[in-house]
């Protein structure tokens, strides 16, 4: 299985801060594992993708393996 | 010399803090700090701060190497709260000692202006009507950009 995070209000969207997903996935999987507008959210350029800790440069090249954790980044606060 | 920085979970003094990091740097002469508080507004019950902890705290340590390296430091120290606060209580703190006060002002509000626009926490308020999520200001955008404009 593949954790994946939301972070900020994306987890009020998701329905919880976490969930758990098949192995392996890649972004369309990602894609279509959230409902339609959780995933125009997390496709929009604002939303940041980390596999493990690690910031994606160019997160539609997600590859994530079994037990890897997928968090979904929404712009910080500022205020 | 190592930045001394740490995500906190419980309420703190900023004051003790910084008296603590003065007294831990004796030979700097001059000691600049910020303190962010939430702000008491009429209708605002709580914040409650969240962050990733994978990111969170590399991306302030990443921050604090990045201000040593920049300006002739003596010391640096940050403290950032996480989870639930009451309007007054403080959120965050920056202090920055140095032989010379010039150095430890902009030392501190390039850090602050990092922190705010850059580090990884996202916020929420609680009013009476609920928790509304705040988003990034275009303020917080411009603060940053100056120091790509004009580096200190």
């Amino acid at each position: 299985m593949i954790t994946l995070i939301f972070l900020g209000k994306l987890a009020d969207q998701a329905g919880g801060p976490a969930r758990e997903v098949p192995a392996p996935l890649d972004w369309a999987g990602l894609l279509g594992a959230l409902d339609t507008g959780l995933a125009a959210q997390v496709a929009s350029d604002r939303v940041r993708v980390a596999v493990n800790g690690a910031l994606l440069a160019d997160k539609t090249r997600l590859q994530a393996g079994e037990g890897d954790e997928v968090a979904l980044l929404p712009p910080v606060s500022g205020g | 010399m190592a930045a001394d920085i740490r995500l906190l979970a419980e309420p703190f003094a900023p004051g003790a803090v910084t008296d603590a990091f003065a007294a831990a740097h004796p030979r700097a002469g001059g000691i600049a700090s910020f303190t962010g508080q939430v702000r008491a507004e009429d209708d605002v019950l709580a914040l409650e701060l969240s962050h990733y902890a994978p990111l969170t705290l590399p991306g302030m340590q990443a921050l604090g190497q990045e201000v040593l390296a920049r300006w002739p430091l003596a010391g640096l120290l940050i403290r950032h709260r996480t989870g639930l606060m009451r309007p007054g209580e403080p959120i965050v703190l920056v202090a920055a000692a140095a032989r010379h006060r010039r150095d430890a002002f902009q030392a501190a509000d390039y850090a602050m202006d990092h922190l705010k626009s850059d580090a990884w926490f996202w916020k929420r308020e609680q009013r009476a009507d609920g928790w509304h999520w705040i988003e990034p200001r275009e303020q917080d955008h411009a603060d940053l950009a100056r120091w790509r404009e004009s580096p200190a």
